[in-house]
């Protein structure tokens, strides 16, 4: 378990480097995804038994880090309600923006990718 | 002392230190999931926006500041770092089904995300809302730490930001469901993917709650999405400047 939360750490805290050198907009943490699928795809299924309990380690650390995902996003949730003011004169306005922007979002991509996908069936 | 002013000494102690800002969070969290459960995951019932509701009341009740509270949630809000490379677990282990749709999810995420920024930008111009106020919108449906650099490098304001991503997230997570049922999606990948596209970590949870499959994608979705929206803008962004 803790070779799990090692690996993570460690290729968040290369994602932040590399994002710090390149100096990109893309956050450490998404590079650091990027990473991590690109080197459990490269080093395949192996034969050697400790490359796979600690395949097996990441996984489980992952899972378990990903089963309570909604908690990690509570700290943050907290401070819309604490700083509503921020949006001031705004609020009714970027409130009717996000609810019909996330609706026709969701609905328009669902239905594109619905379409595609069952194009690509047909070939 | 009396024993009244001595449990007040213990609650200035307390709420003082991390400990008991931690211990709320994961209690109201835990309820919050227990009721959602309870209730067959119904989508309104949202567990984030619950919990942010118990933890939002007992700060206004107790009239604590936000920033005292975050000093102690900060060693939660942490882990969303890794919980994003954990994100790699989920699609490695659909590698497979990932590649066989590799054509729709590079196409989709493409529109998507235009469409995304698209709709925002045009509805802030027909509401005749200011440009930082307009700029702050416009990543909203990325994960947070993208929105929030995409917002600074466009002239937005980050925190403003932060607070429309989480409502975007948890205004994904708690309608999608309806708005898709509505129109009769059944492709779990197809949905998944609108909740990952739209409303990021938050409607990837919710995806991953109630469908393996829809999980994978809205984690692909959401991955790509905050790399795309963060390359049209820099794209978009240097052609202007």
């Amino acid at each position: 378990m803790l070779v799990g939360v090692f690996v993570i750490l460690l290729f968040q805290l290369v994602g932040e480097a590399v994002q710090q050198y390149f100096q990109l907009a893309v956050p450490g943490p998404v590079i650091g995804l990027v990473l991590l699928l690109a080197l459990l795809l490269v080093a395949r299924p192996s034969t050697s038994a400790a490359l796979s309990s600690l395949r097996a380690n990441v996984i489980s650390t992952a899972e378990g880090l990903l089963a309570h995902l909604s908690l990690l996003f509570v700290p943050i949730g907290v401070g819309v309600i604490m700083h509503l003011q921020l949006l001031e004169t705004h609020l009714f306005s970027v409130v009717g923006i996000v609810l019909v922007g996330t609706i026709s979002t969701i609905l328009f991509t669902a239905v594109l990718f619905a379409r595609l996908v069952k194009r690509d069936g047909n070939e | 002392m009396n024993s009244a002013a001595r449990l007040y000494e213990v609650w200035v102690y307390l709420q003082a230190e991390p400990l008991f800002w931690l211990t709320l969070t994961v209690g109201s969290y835990l309820a919050a999931d227990w009721l959602y459960r309870a209730a067959n995951l119904f989508p309104l019932l949202n567990p984030v926006a619950v919990s942010i509701i118990i933890v939002g009341t007992c700060l206004i009740a107790f009239e604590i500041e936000y920033e005292r509270y975050f000093n102690g949630a900060k060693f939660i809000h942490f882990l969303l770092g890794p919980a994003t490379v954990a994100l790699a677990i989920p699609i490695y282990l659909n590698w497979k089904i990932v590649l066989s749709e590799r054509r729709a999810i590079l196409g989709v995420v493409l529109a998507g995300s235009a469409f995304a920024m698209g709709v925002t930008y045009l509805l802030a111009v027909l509401l005749g809302l200011d440009q930082t106020t307009t700029m702050s919108l416009l990543p909203r449906s990325v994960t947070a730490p993208i929105a929030m650099g995409v917002s600074e490098l466009i002239g937005g304001v980050p925190s403003l930001t932060a607070i429309i991503t989480i409502m975007t997230g948890i205004v994904g997570a708690a309608l999608g469901t309806f708005a898709l049922d509505l129109i009769r999606i059944k492709n779990m990948a197809a949905r998944g993917f609108g909740f990952g596209l739209a409303s990021h970590g938050i409607g990837t949870a919710r995806a991953m709650n109630k469908n393996k499959t829809a999980g994978v994608f809205a984690a692909v979705a959401m991955g790509l999405s905050g790399i795309v929206t963060s390359l049209i803008v820099q794209i978009v962004f240097r052609i202007l400047a």
